[in-house]
């Protein structure tokens, strides 16, 4: 069975901080990560490779300094590394995300793609659902367990208020929930042996796709504008009574969104 | 041409989920502006009468297909069944609840239609033209982006459950109904439900709520707190002083020799706000606090304040929500 694991670097979002004085995001000296969900995906597949011989090799669709996610991956007992990077890929949404790293996968075939649920940067988690349509596959989204049984994967499947156990036949994509998988440390043996592997680089030329579909130009949607979240530096204190203060309370927690 | 905004109204169990008539009321005020019709699909099994309910709350037409192919939530035959409505009715717009079910169905369904799809927004615009403005929070809330999807229909977003204003239901109102049937490619079902479990959560750890209601010396009697973390989705808290007293249990304490927590919202109720509690919660996203001592500590780190009794407040608040 072979394995392929979609890796994400992202920003250490909880180290994000916003300058209350220009009101933009604080990245300088913010750690790159690999993503939570991600790790977990990889761990998912490691267990696949301890419990029935399988073979995990992990994709990145990023700039050349993801090759440090690779290598951690690497660390962690994966056995080929994949760098998707291509100045034609820059720009793109999750809609032309999905269509580059699904081409990759085409090219490098797999009975198994695992995801995560969702990177905590972009957050959005529709780039897994998005590659096994264009693969053509089934999906099972939410995992928080995963077995081979069979001839097929049993996944664990998380609602808010249930969980379905569902059945599916291999090729098929899973993207899993960190809660639910620790990821296991990099290994010193492991450390030793991805010095001498190659991360492959993977770039326009080497994948089937359309120019039309990726990048800035093949996204459907398009950022029209930021803002940061409004710096709450005014501390308000009130006196109130119970029943305007639980009033004002709900009020402003409604305003803001939070309930 | 594309035309009107489509409103998936998720049910779970034949029960319309409160996400689903959220939607047909922020649907109902764009389609105002843009000069459009609410259309509310509803699929499922056995679950046709429930097409009122959907019109009382907004809708003007109401697609149901009603299958047992439907009858549990599996990606792909929801994924059929809304791509053969939408290639048929050519939506201007379609909107999801970003729940665990929206938040899988509808990524697969854009990139089956080749079109956009925004995330969990909180907020919805629209302009004469139809072209839809779409706001989300990115990098963990630290981030909101304003999203267009202009040369591509329909234009998709899930939104986010809580966030949307429903109209107040009227039972008079007029809108058709419309059964379709599927032509299913049942060589695509390969997902087998193997069971499904109802589960209802309790114990949840307080690194991970959303929502904590943390209680201290100040507070005396736990079980409205109970109640009001229930009632908001969260879950209770607390200060040393109620773990020592034996009030709640250690896995609930937050502070330095406890948990570090960072909820969306953290209330403070009578609690002081000594520094190795703060050093657990200060992160917090927004946190309120309710203290009798208008010169607690825990007001220089609250966002909102409020000099009163906890106890009090507790219960109105549970009145209130
Ligand atoms: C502020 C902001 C808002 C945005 N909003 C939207 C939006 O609403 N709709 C939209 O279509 N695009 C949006 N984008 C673009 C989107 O963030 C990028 O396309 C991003 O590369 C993928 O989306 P994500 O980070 O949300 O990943 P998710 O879909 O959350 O990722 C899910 C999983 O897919 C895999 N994966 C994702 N990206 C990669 C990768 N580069 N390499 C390998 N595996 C990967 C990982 O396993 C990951 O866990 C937005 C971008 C910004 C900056
Ligand atoms: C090494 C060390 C580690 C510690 N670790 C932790 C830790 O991890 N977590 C932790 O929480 N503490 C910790 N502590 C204890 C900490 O110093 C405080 O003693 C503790 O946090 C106080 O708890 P409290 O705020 O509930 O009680 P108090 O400090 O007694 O405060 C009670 C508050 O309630 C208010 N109040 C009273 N009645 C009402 C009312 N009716 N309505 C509203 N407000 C009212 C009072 O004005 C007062 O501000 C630690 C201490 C040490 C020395």
């Amino acid at each position: 069975m072979k394995i392929i694991v979609c890796i994400k670097q992202v920003p250490n979002t909880t180290e994000i901080k916003i300058d209350p004085v220009t009101n933009t995001l604080k990245r300088d000296g913010v750690p790159s990560i690999i993503n939570p969900d991600d790790k977990a995906a990889l761990e998912v597949a490691l267990q696949l490779k301890e419990n029935c011989g399988a073979h995990v090799d992990v994709v990145t669709m990023g700039p050349q300094q993801a090759e440090v996610a690779l290598r951690e991956a690497l660390a962690m007992g994966a056995d080929n590394a994949y760098l998707l990077t291509d100045r034609a890929f820059a720009g793109s949404d999750t809609l032309a995300t999905s269509t580059i790293i699904a081409s990759a996968i085409k090219k490098l075939g797999a009975d198994v793609v695992l995801c995560g649920r969702q990177a905590i940067d972009g957050d959005t988690a529709q780039v897994g659902p998005q590659i096994a349509e264009h693969l053509d596959i089934p999906q099972v989204t939410y995992a928080s367990q995963v077995d081979y049984v069979d001839g097929a994967l049993v996944v664990k499947r998380q609602f808010e208020d249930r969980y379905q156990t569902l059945r599916v036949a291999t090729p098929c994509l899973v993207t899993v929930l960190s809660s639910a998988y620790k990821p296991r440390y990099m290994n010193v043996a492991d450390i030793v042996a991805q010095d001498q592997k190659q991360v492959e680089a993977i770039t326009f030329n080497d994948v089937v796709v359309n120019p039309e579909d990726i990048g800035l130009k093949g996204s459907p949607t398009k950022v029209k504008s930021t803002a940061t979240k409004q710096f709450d530096k005014q501390i308000a204190t009130y006196e109130l009574g119970a029943e305007e203060a639980a009033k004002l309370i709900v009020d402003t927690l409604k305003q803001k969104h939070l309930i | 041409m594309a035309k009107n905004i489509f409103v998936f109204c998720e049910q779970r169990d034949g029960e319309i989920q409160s996400v689903a008539l959220e939607l047909l009321g922020v649907a109902k005020q764009l389609a105002t502006v843009s000069g459009e019709q609410v259309c509310a699909l509803l699929l499922g099994s056995n679950v046709a009468d429930k097409a009122s309910q959907l019109v009382a709350y907004g809708a003007d037409v109401v697609y149901v297909v009603d299958d047992v192919n439907l009858a549990q939530f599996v990606t792909e035959p929801y994924t059929q069944a809304i791509t053969q409505i939408a290639r048929e009715y050519q939506p201007n717009a379609m909107l999801f609840g970003a729940t665990s079910i929206g938040r899988d169905l509808a990524p697969r369904l854009s990139a089956r239609l080749k079109t956009g799809l925004t995330a969990d927004c909180t907020q919805l615009e629209i302009d004469q033209d139809g072209n839809l403005f779409m706001t989300r929070p990115a990098f963990g809330g630290n981030l909101f982006a304003t999203i267009v999807c202009p040369e591509h229909k329909p234009q998709m977003s899930t939104v986010r459950p809580g966030v949307m204003k429903m109209m107040e239901p009227d039972y008079n109102r007029q809108g058709e109904v419309v059964s379709k049937t599927i032509a299913w490619d049942k060589s695509k079902f390969v997902v087998e439900v193997v069971e499904e479990v109802k589960e209802v959560q309790t114990v949840e750890k307080i690194e991970e709520a959303k929502l904590l209601v943390s209680c201290g010396r100040g507070v005396k009697d736990l079980t409205e707190a109970q109640n009001l973390a229930t009632k908001l989705g969260g879950t209770v808290s607390a200060s040393r002083c109620l773990v020592d007293a034996g009030m709640v249990d250690h896995n609930r304490q937050v502070g330095q020799t406890g948990k570090t927590v960072r909820p969306q919202v953290y209330f403070a109720f009578g609690i002081s706000g000594a520094i190795q509690h703060l050093a657990g919660m200060e992160e917090s996203e927004y946190i309120v606090a309710v203290n009798t001592d208008k010169s607690a500590p825990i007001f220089k780190v609250a966002n909102l304040g409020i000099v009163a009794d906890a106890q009090a407040v507790i219960k109105q608040l549970n009145k209130l929500i």
